[in-house]
C-alpha cells in the first residue's frame, strides 16, 4: 500500500464514519417504566429502534407523576425529548392546545389507524379529526383475577356477576379465605368501584359518570343499587386491607390466602413472575352481565420540533411502535394487547386472548376514565370513593352526595 | 451617646464613620449580595407568584386570568382539605409537646451519669438519621394488625389483643404521631442535653445545700436555663410539622379513607397529580398565611419590640 492510496483509504474511513454518525438518529425517549416487567417491554422497542438504524437514548422516570412534571417542564422549557409517554387520555390535551407536540395525521392515514384501532382508543388520541399521539397497547382495568384452587376447593365457581360475587364472598370467608384482596390505597379502591360501576350499572352509566358528568345519573336508583353492592363488598376485604401496595394484594391470590382481586391486566406480570400460567393456577374474568372492558393504555406523543433530522427520527419511531412484530413482543411483556386488532394473538397467554375476544365486538369496548375525566374531577371522585369505601356507616346517599358536588365543582 | 464620644477622637483619620462603615461593609454586602437576590427573586418571587396564581383558574399549566376568591371557597368547602387542616393541627401539637417531653426525659436520664452513655446517646438518636420515608415504611408494617404488633401479641397467646390504629380512620393519625415521635425525640434530646451540660455545677450545689429535690431543680432552675435550647427545638421541630408529607406518603398515603390527610400532600397532589395548580396553590397560599401569623407575633416580641424599647 503506498502513501497516497492509505491517506485515501484513511479519507475514506473517516468519511464514513461521519457520514455514518450524521445518519444515526438519535432518539431520547421519556418514559416511566420502571418495573422489570416494564423495562423489559419497553426494551423491544428499543432494540427494533436499534435494528433500524436508531440510537435509542433511555430516559427512564420513576413514578408517572414526576415523568409528565418533567417532560412537560422540558416541552415549556423549549428542550423537549424526541419523544415521550402518556397514558391514553386527556393527560396531553393543554400541550396539543399550545401546539407543545406535532401531529401524526399523515402516518395515520397511511396506516388506516382508524381501522385497525379500538374506537375508544382513537378518539381518545385524535384531537380537532388529527392523531396527536402514538398508541401502542391497550389495557383491560376491570378484569378479576382469581385462584383456580381457593374456588375449587369451596367448591364454588367463579362469580359472573356482582351479587353472585358478594354471595360467594360470603361463603369464602365463612371458610376462613379473604374474599376479594384489596390494594387499600385510594385509587385501588376507586378502581374496584368503577370494576362495578361499568359491570352492574353497565357502559352507559359509566359513561355518564365520568364523561358526561350530568348529576341525573346518580340519582337513578340503579346508580344507588350499585353504589350499595360496592359498599357490600367492604366486607369482603381483611383488615390489613388499607394502605396495602397493589402487588402485596395480588400476592394474596397467588399464595392461596384470597380468592379474588381485580386490577389491570399489568398484574399478570405478578403471576407470571410467580411461576403461574393463566387459566391454570389463576383464572381472569370480566364481572358483570355482559362482560364489557373498560380500556385505557399508553401511547406517545412526539413533541413539535422544527429540526429536520428529528422529524426524521420521530417518523422512525413512529414505524417502529406500530411494526405488527414489536406490538406483538411489546404487549406479551407489558401484559397488555397489540392496540392493532389486526395482529395475530394466538401466541399470547389466554387472558389475552380473552381480552382480544371481548374487544372484537366495538360495543363490549368502554373508554377508561382516564379518557373521560379531566384529572381533577377523577381526583375528587377518587377523593369521595375512598370516604365511603373506608367508612362503614357512611350511607350510599351521602356518598351520592358527594360524587354530585365533585360533578358540580369539575364544572 | 457616651460610647460615641470616647471613641471618635481614637479613629483614625480617613473619613467620617459613615463613610467607614460603609468601607468595611461593603465586602460584606457584595458577599452577601448573592444570597439576597436568590431569596428574593426565588423564594419571595415564587411566593408571590403562588399567590398570583391562587386566583386564576389554571390546570395543567399556569394561565394568568382572574377568577377572584372562586378557589377559596372552593377549598373550604372541600372535605379533605378540612380534615387535613385539622390532621396537621393534631400532630403539630402532639408532635411537638411530644417530642419536647420525652426528648426532656432523655436527656436528664442521659444526664445522670449511667454507664454507657455513648450507647445510649447513639441508639435514641439513630431514628433521626433515618428518612421519613424509611421510617413511615418500617412503621406501617410495624402496626399493620396483619403483619407488626397485633400478629406477635395474638401469636404469643393473646388472642383477644387488638391494636389496629393503622388502619383505623379515627386512630390513624395517631400512628403517624407516634412514628414522627420515634423520629424526632431523639434530635430533641441531643439538642436539649447540650444544654443540660451548660447549666453551671455550682447551680447544682446551691441547690444541694438549700436541700431542695432533684425534679424541683430540673423543673424550676434548669428548664428556664434551656430557654435557647427549647426554642431551638420547637423551630427545628415546626418546620418538620410544615412540611409534613413524606412520612404520611409512606405510611399510609392518607388513609384509610382520607383520615391522615395533610395540608402538604393536599398541595402536592392538586399540583402534580390532578392537573389543578389553581386549588393547590389556593392550599399552599393557606398553608403560608397560617405560618406567617404563627410567626410574626413571635418575631414581633422576639427581635421588633426589644429594641424599639432599647433604642
Amino acid at each position: 500500500m503506498n502513501m497516497k492510496t492509505r491517506v485515501s483509504a484513511y479519507t475514506l474511513s473517516v468519511a464514513l464514519i461521519w457520514s455514518s454518525g450524521a445518519l444515526a438518529q438519535k432518539a431520547e425517549v421519556l418514559h416511566w417504566w420502571t418495573s422489570a416487567g416494564e423495562s423489559a417491554s419497553v426494551k423491544v422497542f428499543a432494540d427494533q429502534f436499534t435494528k433500524a438504524g436508531g440510537t435509542w437514548v433511555d430516559n427512564a422516570i420513576a413514578g408517572g407523576a414526576n415523568a409528565r412534571t418533567a417532560g412537560i417542564n422540558r416541552m415549556v422549557g423549549g428542550n423537549p425529548p424526541t419523544m415521550m409517554q402518556f397514558n391514553t387520555g386527556k393527560q396531553f390535551d393543554e400541550l396539543v392546545s399550545n401546539d407543545l407536540v406535532r401531529d401524526v395525521e399523515a402516518q395515520a392515514k397511511a396506516g388506516k389507524w382508524r381501522d385497525i384501532m379500538p374506537k375508544p382508543i382513537v378518539d381518545a388520541t385524535v384531537r380537532d379529526g388529527k392523531f396527536f399521539a402514538v398508541p401502542v397497547n391497550i389495557h383491560g382495568q376491570n378484569w378479576m383475577f382469581y385462584n383456580t384452587k381457593v374456588f375449587a376447593d369451596a367448591g364454588l365457581e367463579a362469580p359472573k356477576t356482582f351479587p353472585e360475587l358478594i354471595e360467594s364472598g360470603e361463603k369464602l370467608k365463612a371458610k376462613g379465605i379473604i374474599p376479594i384482596a384489596l390494594g387499600g390505597q385510594p385509587n385501588w379502591e376507586h378502581n374496584l368501584f368503577r370494576a362495578v360501576v361499568v359491570g352492574h350499572g353497565g357502559a352507559d352509566m359509566f359513561r355518564q359518570l365520568y364523561g358526561t358528568r350530568k348529576p341525573d345519573v346518580v340519582k337513578s336508583p340503579k346508580f344507588k343499587e350499585t353504589v350499595e353492592l360496592f359498599g357490600k363488598m367492604r366486607g369482603l376485604v381483611d383488615p390489613g386491607s388499607p394502605g396495602r401496595n397493589w402487588n402485596d394484594a395480588t400476592a394474596l391470590v397467588i399464595t392461596n390466602k384470597a380468592a379474588m382481586h381485580f386490577n389491570g391486566d399489568w398484574a399478570k406480570g405478578e403471576f407470571i413472575a410467580a411461576g403461574q400460567t393463566a387459566g391454570k393456577e389463576y383464572g381472569c374474568t370480566v364481572v358483570g352481565q355482559e362482560p364489557k372492558l373498560v380500556i385505557g393504555g399508553d401511547v406517545f406523543v412526539l413533541p413539535a420540533t422544527k429540526d429536520k433530522t428529528a422529524l426524521a427520527t420521530q417518523d422512525k419511531l413512529v414505524e417502529v411502535l406500530l411494526d405488527p412484530t414489536s406490538q406483538l413482543e411489546f404487549n406479551k411483556k407489558k401484559g397488555s394487547i397489540p392496540v392493532r386488532m389486526d395482529v395475530d394473538v394466538s401466541s399470547m397467554d389466554v387472558c389475552a386472548q380473552k381480552s382480544h375476544a371481548i374487544l372484537k365486538d366495538p360495543a363490549n369496548q368502554v373508554e377508561s376514565m382516564e379518557i373521560l375525566s379531566p384529572p381533577n374531577f377523577s381526583g375528587a371522585m377518587q377523593d369521595a370513593v375512598t370516604q365511603y369505601w373506608n367508612n362503614p356507616n357512611m350511607p350510599a346517599d351521602a356518598f351520592i352526595e358527594k360524587i354530585t358536588s365533585a360533578m358540580r365543582d369539575a364544572g | 451617646m457616651d460610647t460615641i464620644s470616647i471613641r471618635a477622637p481614637s479613629m483614625p483619620s480617613g473619613g467620617t464613620k459613615a463613610q467607614r462603615r460603609v468601607k468595611t461593609r461593603l465586602p460584606a454586602a457584595i458577599a452577601l449580595l448573592p444570597t439576597a437576590l436568590i431569596v428574593l427573586i426565588v423564594y419571595i418571587g415564587c411566593m408571590l407568584w403562588t399567590v398570583r396564581l391562587s386566583f386564576t383558574s389554571s390546570t395543567l399549566l399556569p394561565k394568568l386570568d382572574w377568577v377572584g376568591f372562586a378557589q377559596y371557597s372552593r377549598l373550604f368547602a372541600n372535605d379533605r382539605f378540612l380534615t387535613s387542616a385539622s390532621n396537621i393541627v393534631i400532630f403539630g401539637a402532639l408532635f411537638i409537646s411530644g417530642c419536647l417531653i420525652i426528648g426532656f426525659l432523655l436527656a436528664v436520664f442521659i444526664d445522670q451519669n449511667i454507664r454507657g452513655e455513648g450507647l445510649f446517646r447513639t441508639i435514641f438518636l439513630y431514628p433521626y438519621s433515618m428518612s421519613f420515608v424509611v421510617t413511615g415504611v418500617a412503621w406501617q408494617w410495624f402496626l399493620n394488625p396483619g403483619l407488626g404488633l397485633q400478629k406477635l401479641v395474638r401469636d404469643m397467646g393473646f388472642e383477644s389483643f387488638t391494636f389496629d390504629w393503622l388502619v383505623n380512620q379515627r386512630m390513624a393519625i395517631y400512628t403517624i404521631v407516634i412514628a414522627g415521635l420515634w423520629h424526632g425525640a431523639g434530635l430533641t434530646m441531643a439538642i436539649l442535653l447540650a444544654g443540660l451540660r451548660g447549666v453551671d455545677k455550682d447551680l447544682w450545689k446551691a441547690a444541694k445545700v438549700d436541700g431542695i429535690p432533684t425534679w424541683r431543680v430540673y423543673t424550676s432552675v434548669v428548664l428556664p436555663l434551656l430557654r435557647p435550647m427549647v426554642v431551638t427545638a420547637v423551630v427545628l421541630l415546626t418546620t418538620g410539622v410544615v412540611k409534613l408529607y413524606d412520612l404520611v406518603v409512606a405510611m399510609t398515603l392518607g388513609g384509610p379513607g382520607i383520615a391522615t390527610e395533610v395540608p402538604a400532600k393536599f398541595v402536592m397532589d392538586h399540583l402534580f397529580e390532578r392537573n389543578n395548580i389553581a386549588l393547590g396553590t389556593a392550599a399552599a397560599t393557606i398553608m403560608l398565611i397560617t405560618v406567617i401569623s404563627i410567626l410574626a407575633p413571635w418575631v414581633y416580641v422576639r427581635y421588633v419590640r426589644p429594641q424599639g424599647r432599647h433604642a
